[in-house]
């Protein structure tokens, strides 16, 4: 039988368990509504995983992954660009930049991250192909599902608990002026410092995290603790023309007398009913 | 005539068209559909609602009644809703705690794009598993000069002084 049809009614979990158990060898293909990603398995393992809209070399994912610094990536681009990943990995190997443990973990990291943000995924056409493995020239890698299965489970409900607490990242954030509260004495994490670096009214949430290469996952754990902790609140983000208009705009063309003697019938008309 | 207009937020099933209805002269119209609890589950067909009530002042003045559970800012409520909004109020179950976080977002939404006074309503106050007061204020994480009201969207009188609390926000605001 053919193994395709809609997230919508077979999800990604039941997908990876089906994979798991059954030991299958080849591609769950999955095209979203903005990406296409690519999960290669052999036996039941995880090998591969690639995304169509994001670079998936080994360079990238070093360099995402915190490996290699952005000036050693731009000589890599500049110097290795014609090298396939598996040259490029005996060469930076080779060359004493990093180790084989570095990068079978970034690629790791790499991978299991694809497949995590499937798990958000609620819409998206998949099928599975026996014939599409590893490409040649890629590294593969070799993971059991379970941890992942587990894990991506758990994060989906994190994930749509974020979603409900902070639905909508086109809002901008700003320090609350209460008093006593001083950032100083707080203690913050690296991954929320970057964050708090770019708290400004222009910078949507959602630029936020496209500066600082963060997940929506990520920076809505990370916004949520602040707001949690009364650190900041949410405004609507400068330069975006306002949505609805002041009270001002209400009652148009009045002064203030005018408008407290409207503001006063409604009260007595009210208090009438 | 001039109109003005007031918003009723907050999530699915907090008593907005409860509250519009007990105060409005003029059968809500409403373009919810009668969802099932099966339908609760699809947001789209709940956030495309809409309650309408109305209040005449007097012969120059009338009072709308905006019923909507929206909080996406694009929505076709904000174009409706832009002009001659005084004020809006948040209603929330207070028998359902699942869904004050909800209501805390509706909330936080409104009040960034929406530079108008508001108040917060816990609604179902009558019933025996309401939240109380003080523990509503601390779950919805709501400032000390946030007014918090207890409500019974049922009850002319309760719904009456909710709408009197706005307006006295409104009125301080001026
Ligand atoms: N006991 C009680 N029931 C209420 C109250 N307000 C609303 N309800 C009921 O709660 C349900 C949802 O109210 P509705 O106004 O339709 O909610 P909406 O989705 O926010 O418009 C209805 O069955 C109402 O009759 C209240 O204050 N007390
Ligand atoms: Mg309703």
């Amino acid at each position: 039988m053919a193994l395709k049809g809609n997230l919508r009614d077979f999800t990604i979990t039941q997908l990876l368990n089906l994979v798991n158990l059954a030991q299958k060898t080849g591609s769950l293909i999955i095209e979203g509504p903005s990406e296409t990603a690519t999960i290669t398995f052999r036996e039941g393992k995880l090998a591969y995983a690639q995304v169509n809209t994001e670079d998936g070399g080994l360079g990238a994912i070093l360099h995402k992954s915190n490996v290699i610094s952005t000036a050693q990536y731009g000589t890599l681009k500049a110097r290795a660009a014609s090298m396939n990943d598996k040259e490029l990995g005996l060469l930076l190997i080779n060359s004493g930049y990093v180790s084989q443990e570095d990068i079978l973990a970034s690629l790791q990291t790499h991978f299991v991250d694809i497949i995590q943000r499937l798990f958000s995924w609620v819409e998206g056409i998949f099928h599975f192909d026996n014939d599409i493995l590893v490409p040649g020239d890629k590294i593969p890698v070799k993971l059991d599902l379970e941890n992942i299965i587990i894990e991506g489970s758990r994060r989906l409900r994190e994930w749509e608990q974020l979603k409900d607490e902070l639905p909508n990242l086109e809002l901008a954030l700003k320090f609350t002026d209460r008093p006593g509260v001083n950032l100083k004495n707080i203690n913050l994490s690296v991954e929320e410092w970057k964050v708090v670096s770019f708290i400004n009214p222009k910078n949507t949430i959602g630029a936020i995290a496209k500066a600082n290469k963060m997940s929506e996952l990520d920076i809505r754990r990370i916004v949520y603790g602040l707001l949690q902790a009364g650190l900041v609140e949410l405004i609507r983000p400068e330069g975006v023309e306002q949505t609805l208009p002041g009270i001002d705009k209400a009652m148009p063309g009045k002064n203030k007398e005018e408008q407290k003697n409207l503001v006063n019938r409604l009260i007595g008309r009210i208090r009438s009913l | 005539m001039q109109t003005v207009k007031m918003v009723v937020t907050g999530p699915f099933n907090s008593g907005k068209t409860e509250f519009i209805q007990t105060v409005s002269e003029i059968d809500v119209v409403s373009t919810e559909r009668k969802v099932s609890s099966e339908a609760e589950k699809i947001k789209e067909s709940t956030t495309v609602a809409m309650d309408f009530g109305r209040i005449t002042v007097d012969d120059e003045l009338v009072l709308y009644l905006f019923g909507t559970p929206g909080q996406k800012r694009f929505d076709f409520m904000w174009e409706i809703l832009s002009e001659g909004m005084l004020g809006f109020i948040v209603m929330v179950d207070s028998t359902r705690p699942e869904t004050f976080k909800e209501a805390r977002a509706i909330l936080e939404t409104f009040r960034a794009y929406a530079p108008t006074p508001y108040v917060v309503a816990a609604n179902k106050q009558d019933m025996e598993d309401a939240w109380e007061i003080d523990d509503m204020r601390i779950a919805l994480r709501l400032d000390p000069d946030v007014k918090l009201l207890p409500a019974v969207a049922v009850d002319r009188e309760s719904v009456k002084s909710v709408l009197l609390e706005l307006l006295g926000t409104i009125l301080t605001e001026l």
